[in-house]
């Protein structure tokens, strides 16, 4: 056997480990996907298919049927109005609560990092504290609070819920990516003249492109996927579309609609599911950025 | 009346006190440099000063105003940053007319004070572009600009050339000496470590350590006549020589005795009486000793040779300790060879080897 010469990129070989690897990112892969292929095919396929039980094979004769039937004429109890009431609903509490929480988490994260207010250290423990205290605690002081002050069961209620629930995570979001940011710079604007309000909307907003990108991520598909705030503080007229996607799975009359379940499932997973293709770079960024630094 | 006048002033964080009643005195039209070590507080003075720091006590006047409760922007001062600190969203010319139009300047006005600083500068083709897109050079010149345009009366500068490479820093310090000349009647406040930049630029430098001024005065009279250990150490490089010894009085007048090298200092000016016996230690700065045929010092032998091209550095040691000697780069030297020191008593220090002060 001659030797090689050793020259250019050295050779990779397949080691048994590097097979190893494989194997499990494709098994890892197959078991998240699995559960969306079944539901696509099985939304694509009339009843009669799906009673022969194959749930893995392709539609033989793909249909929307049962698409359009989920969007406007199914059942959520008593009005057969589909899922697209839910999905509007979704949308009007998703708008104001998403901007609203990254809006007061930004101020508070430039007021903690820059302004050095007193006792800054002390409200933002106690903020953190907020964020591992299980919901469910809140639940119904909150809704004495808000029944006592009349907004219970509306959208502000609910908005009102979003941005509060939001504001240690989007606070601690913002603070840490502001105390990356060289404090020269506020002092520059400081020596310049501005005030509170003019620093943060000039110079500190402008450079915070990549953390509302990350926040808008967080929130959209937390508030989105949203199911027990919806139900207690929206009331009836405001039921997000988790809310209603349940309500459909669980009125059945007579046989269950498979199809139509699926596909209301998939379009009320339509928004995050898009969010996530979009964004998945940002989306990791986000969470290491609000993990890691301290 | 002075420019700039700190008097008393005390910084606290907590419980930890940056400064204990620190005051200064700098005149219109000066160039201050504050020079020390990381953490000497140096910075936290000139923040201080820019009012982005407040005092716990004591005042700061600037232009005959007491501006101890102002905000920066009152104060009559502008800033240039070490990291530059450009708003990175804005172009140049947004860069520098940001704190004019928070004064709510004319227009006009604004792209006037802009174009001219601008000129004086040399950015004026790079009004357009964004920090992004420029050298570390140029942006350091942005800032300064952006300082120029707010035509205070008081510079401050907070080591305005330390992120820039050795040869960019050169250029920029004769540009800051040069606009300081041109200026005229601005008062210029420059904090740095660096000895060289602190020598070629300012009128007086304030050497500072551990919170404390340990001298004021001309670079001249800082490096030549030291006042204490620390300073004597800090300034010049390659580093002064410390030779630890004693004072021994002989028919003669004084003399420094350490092992076998003896000094006789009835030419040396003495700050204060030695006393025979006395410990000190003897600073010569690498200059002043001169490879003499006949020289003060005989029995040394050349360790190492540096050459830095008009100058070499030869550490040469007699068993006792190493010196260092500065000579001409042309010298041939050779490791091993035999060496005779004279010494210039006229341009030695003297310190107490208790205080490390002058004597």
């Amino acid at each position: 056997m001659s030797a090689v010469e050793p020259h250019g990129r050295r050779p990779r070989h397949l080691t048994i480990g590097r097979i190893g690897i494989y194997a499990f990112l494709i098994t890892a892969a197959l078991f998240f996907l699995l559960p969306l292929w079944i539901m696509i095919v099985t939304s694509l396929k009339p009843m009669d298919e799906i009673r022969l039980g194959n749930i893995v094979a392709l539609p033989t004769a793909p249909t929307f049927e049962a698409w359009t039937k989920a969007w406007s004429s199914a059942c959520t109890g008593l009005e057969c109005n589909g899922i697209s009431v839910g999905f509007w609903n979704s949308v009007r509490i998703l708008i104001p609560s998403v901007v609203l929480s990254i809006a007061a988490g930004a101020i508070n994260g430039y007021a903690l990092s820059f302004w050095r207010v007193k006792g800054a250290n002390l409200m933002f423990g106690i903020l953190l504290l907020g964020a591992f205290i299980p919901y469910q605690v809140f639940l119904y002081p909150l809704v004495r609070i808000f029944s006592m002050t009349g907004v219970y069961n509306s959208l502000l209620c609910i908005v009102l819920v979003h941005v509060i629930f939001g504001l240690p995570t989007m606070t601690l979001l913002f603070r840490n990516y502001y105390a990356g940011l060289p404090l020269e710079l506020f002092k520059a604007a400081r020596i310049d003249g501005g005030g509170f309000w003019t620093i943060f909307l000039r110079v500190i907003l402008p450079m915070s492109t990549p953390m509302i990108v990350v926040a808008s991520i967080l929130q959209v598909t937390g508030i989105w996927n949203d199911f027990i705030f919806g139900l207690t503080f929206a009331g009836r007229e405001n039921l997000p579309m988790t809310v209603q996607l349940n309500n459909i799975v669980h009125s059945t009359q007579g046989e269950r609609a498979y199809n139509v379940d699926m596909a209301a499932t998939m379009l009320a997973a339509l928004v995050p599911l898009v969010v996530y293709f979009v964004s998945g770079r940002w989306f990791v960024r986000g969470i290491a950025a609000g993990a890691v630094k301290g | 009346m002075s420019a700039v006048s700190v008097r008393d002033v005390t910084v606290a964080f907590e419980a930890f006190r940056v400064f204990d009643g620190l005051s200064l005195d700098i005149e219109e039209g000066e160039f201050i440099v504050l020079l020390g070590p990381s953490g000497c507080g140096k910075s936290t003075l000139l923040n201080a000063i820019a009012g982005l720091l407040d005092v716990s006590s004591g005042q700061i006047w600037i232009g005959g105003r007491n501006v101890t409760w102002e905000e920066p922007k009152d104060r009559g001062i502008a800033m240039v940053f070490q990291s530059y600190a450009l708003y990175p969203r804005m172009s140049v010319r947004q860069n520098m007319s940001f704190g004019l139009k928070m004064a709510k300047t004319p227009k006009a006005e604004i792209a006037r004070r802009v174009h001219q600083a601008a000129e004086l500068l040399q950015i004026s083709h790079l009004l357009d572009r964004r920090p992004d897109q420029l050298s570390g050079g140029q942006r350091q010149r942005v800032a300064i600009g952006r300082a120029l345009v707010r035509d205070a009366a008081v510079f401050l500068f907070d080591e305005p050339l330390s992120n820039l490479d050795a040869k960019l820093r050169n250029e920029l310090r004769v540009e800051i000496k040069r606009l300081h000349a041109r200026l005229g009647k601005t008062t210029m406040v420059y904090v740095t470590h660096d000895q060289i930049e602190a020598m070629t630029l300012a009128d007086r430098i304030v050497v500072l350590k551990e919170q404390k001024v340990q001298q004021i005065g001309s670079p001249d009279e800082i490096y030549r006549r030291p006042a204490n250990l620390f300073v004597a150490g800090f300034v010049g490089s390659p580093q002064m020589n410390f030779i630890k010894g004693r004072i021994e009085g002989s028919g003669t007048g004084p003399e420094f005795v350490s092992g076998q090298r003896r000094l006789p200092l009835a030419e040396y000016r003495f700050v204060s009486k030695p006393r025979p016996g006395q410990q000190v230690v003897l600073g010569v700065r690498p200059e002043h000793l001169e490879i003499a045929e006949a020289g003060t010092w005989p029995g040394f032998k050349i360790d190492i040779v540096e050459p830095m091209g008009a100058d070499m550095v030869i550490w040469c040691s007699d068993g006792e300790g190493s010196i260092q000697v500065r000579t001409h780069g042309s010298r041939r030297a050779t490791p091993g060879t035999p060496l005779t020191l004279g010494v210039d008593v006229g341009q030695v220090s003297l310190f107490s080897a208790e205080t490390g002060e002058r004597i």
